[in-house]
């Protein structure tokens, strides 16, 4: 017998998280609060990008301490392709600029996917904390490069010249267009990330993290699966990159600062490493409380550190984590 | 004759003063069980690590097949058909049995760039993972958790494993170890019915076991094979009673097994 209702506590919890998120448009200009919107798809973005970390961080092992590059970079595609569409130059005196998220949104996939590509490369070949510190070198300079970049604006960042553009199909400038955008390109990702974490490859990602040494002698040479992995990852953080550029209205070093990096970690960690649903969990906690304490002190993250620390410790599989995978025996 | 299917011929690895292998030659036949035993620390495990690819040897060449595999990272080696099992269970722990088994299938079928279909509902990695959980005697366990399998059930997962990798030549470090008589007798019984299908390379100090497997045994003792022949040669063999002499609890059992 098979039922349309959800039938264990985890797929409650998507089914119940996927009907408020789609209910919260409508719900909170009833209620007059339009901020909420702006609010949540912020949240969508980041959990686009937790999820994509948890790839490699929850299902492959691997403790990549700079994810934040590659949202920066594809957010930097995004804005510096605008800004070259809006001054009618060429990037680099080749390329014309555009404004069209046909051509920059696949363009800071490819981009961010590339630079995973090539700091997994390197880094891949260490494990542990050399691998945490080597990707986190990775992001500083990936972060010192574009604060150096005074045609992008340096340090201050790059207002967005204009929104992406999908030949009139959405305007992103509109808050509830931008909402379902984002949450749509997040069950889109989500989903195709769960096919693959269950294929032959996620198998192979996540027998190399439970025993690499196993791994090696069944037979399966793991680095170039890893990489692969990585640069997945790296590819849909750019995507995140793309959408937080139109959230924000502008791109900046700072989406790439090692703290960023941190607290894509800590969504991930608070949510559930290896769920892919954790991440945008963690996400909305981690952005919702930090918005609340903000608002109530100014010393919030006195308050926040502590808080993150005891439900680390406490709920170590993570909030989502805690619910059951099957239903409780009866 | 048969042709040796492993040919080793000067295969050293020292750690730092200590000669772990020395100066060592060993050919292995098609379709024998080759076993090689020794006192703790003779150099088994280098031996086995060198030959599976982990260790690099300092100096010596391995022959698999007629092609030389001494520079042969461990994955390749497994591609055609060099697999060890390890002494201490390497098994992936929160996965099923089921699943350990069916990734070292997926292993031999070509490579894993496949991002859509489930595999774990892929019956040509779950059927060929049943034979073999049924061939070591687990296949009841297949849905069980590595992890919450008894010892002695995981050690047959470990052998498992191994299998379904399409072992032509199986390097079996110490697979009775820690194991019970009963356990043990099914392992053994396991390994005789493997008789033919592939050669083995099975280091053991259950002398019961070598003496009612192996076709031919190898002595090594401080890195070097003092002798190799046939079970009854070896239980002769004059060197071999020295070398185990006062230095092996396992000497008694061994001249009257
Ligand atoms: N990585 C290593 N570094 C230094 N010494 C090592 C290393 N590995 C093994 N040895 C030493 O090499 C010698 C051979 O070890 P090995 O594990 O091959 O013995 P073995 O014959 O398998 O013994 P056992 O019967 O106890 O399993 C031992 O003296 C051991 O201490
Ligand atoms: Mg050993």
């Amino acid at each position: 017998m098979t039922s349309l209702l959800p039938n264990t506590p985890r797929r409650w919890a998507v089914a119940l998280l996927a009907v408020a998120l789609l209910a919260l448009p409508p719900a909170a200009q009833a209620l007059g609060e339009p901020f909420y919107i702006s609010l949540v798809s912020r949240v969508l973005v980041f959990a686009l990008a937790a999820m994509s970390l948890d790839l490699i961080l929850g299902f492959g092992g691997l403790v990549c301490f700079g994810h934040a590059m590659f949202v920066g970079v594809g957010a930097y595609v995004v804005g510096i392709l605008a800004h070259h569409a809006a001054e009618e130059t060429l990037l680099l005196g080749l390329l014309p600029g555009t404004a069209s998220g046909w051509i920059a949104w696949p363009l800071a996939m490819l981009c961010a996917g590339a630079l995973a590509a090539a700091v997994g490369f390197v880094s891949l070949r260490t494990k542990g904390v050399h691998f945490i510190m080597i990707t986190l070198a990775f992001a500083q300079m990936a972060y010192f490069f574009f604060v150096s970049l005074r045609a992008y604006g340096g340090d201050d960042g790059l207002s967005l010249a204009a929104r992406s553009t999908f030949s009139g199909l959405v305007s992103l400038r509109d808050k509830v267009s931008f909402y379902y955008v984002a949450l749509g390109v997040l069950a889109v990702v989500g989903l195709l990330l769960w096919r693959v974490t269950g294929s032959r490859f996620g198998m192979v990602l996540q027998g190399a993290k439970a025993n690499e040494r196993r791994m090696v002698h069944i037979g399966f040479p793991v680095f170039r699966y890893r990489l692969a992995a990585f640069a997945l990852a790296g590819a849909v953080a750019g995507l995140a990159g793309a959408l937080l550029a139109n959230q924000a209205n502008f791109v900046s070093p700072a989406m790439m600062h090692w703290t960023r990096s941190g607290e894509i970690i800590v969504m991930v960690i608070l949510g559930g490493m290896g769920t892919l649903v954790g991440p945008v969990v963690g996400a909305f906690v981690f952005l919702l409380l930090e918005e609340a304490l903000s608002g109530w002190t100014e010393h919030w993250q006195v308050v926040f550190g502590p808080a993150l620390l005891l439900a680390v410790i406490y709920a170590r599989q993570g909030l989502y984590g805690l619910l059951p995978v099957r239903e409780s025996a009866r | 004759m048969t042709r040796p299917l492993i040919k080793v011929t000067g295969l050293c690895k020292s750690f730092g003063a200590l000669r772990a292998t020395d100066n060592l030659d060993l050919d292995i036949r098609e379709g024998e069980i080759h076993a090689l035993i020794g006192p703790n620390g003779a150099g088994k495990s280098t031996l086995v690590a060198q030959l599976a690819g982990e260790l690099r040897s300092d100096a010596g060449r391995v022959e698999f097949q007629c092609r030389d595999v001494t520079a042969l990272p461990p994955p390749e080696r497994v591609a055609l058909g060099l697999v060890r099992s390890f002494q201490i269970t390497s098994v992936f722990r929160e996965f099923s049995a089921l699943a350990n088994v069916a990734l070292a299938v997926q292993a031999r079928q070509g490579h894993s760039f496949r991002f859509w279909r489930g595999a774990l509902a892929d019956p040509l990695l779950t059927e060929p993972a049943r034979r073999c959980l049924e061939q070591v005697g687990l296949g009841a366990r297949a849905e069980t958790p590595a992890a919450r399998l008894s010892y002695g059930e995981q050690r047959q997962l470990e052998i498992a494993m191994a299998l379904a990798t399409g072992p032509k030549l199986l390097l079996l470090d110490e697979p009775l170890a820690g194991m019970g008589r009963e356990d043990s007798a099914v392992i053994v019984e396991l390994l005789g019915s493997l008789r033919g299908r592939h050669t083995m390379l099975l280091i053991e100090h259950d002398m019961d076991a070598v003496f009612s497997l192996a076709d031919r045994i190898s002595v090594l003792v401080y890195g070097r094979a003092v002798a190799t022949g046939t079970p009854d040669a070896i239980r002769r063999d004059p060197d071999v009673q020295r070398a185990y002499l006062g230095e092996e609890a396992h000497a008694g059992e061994f001249f009257h097994a």
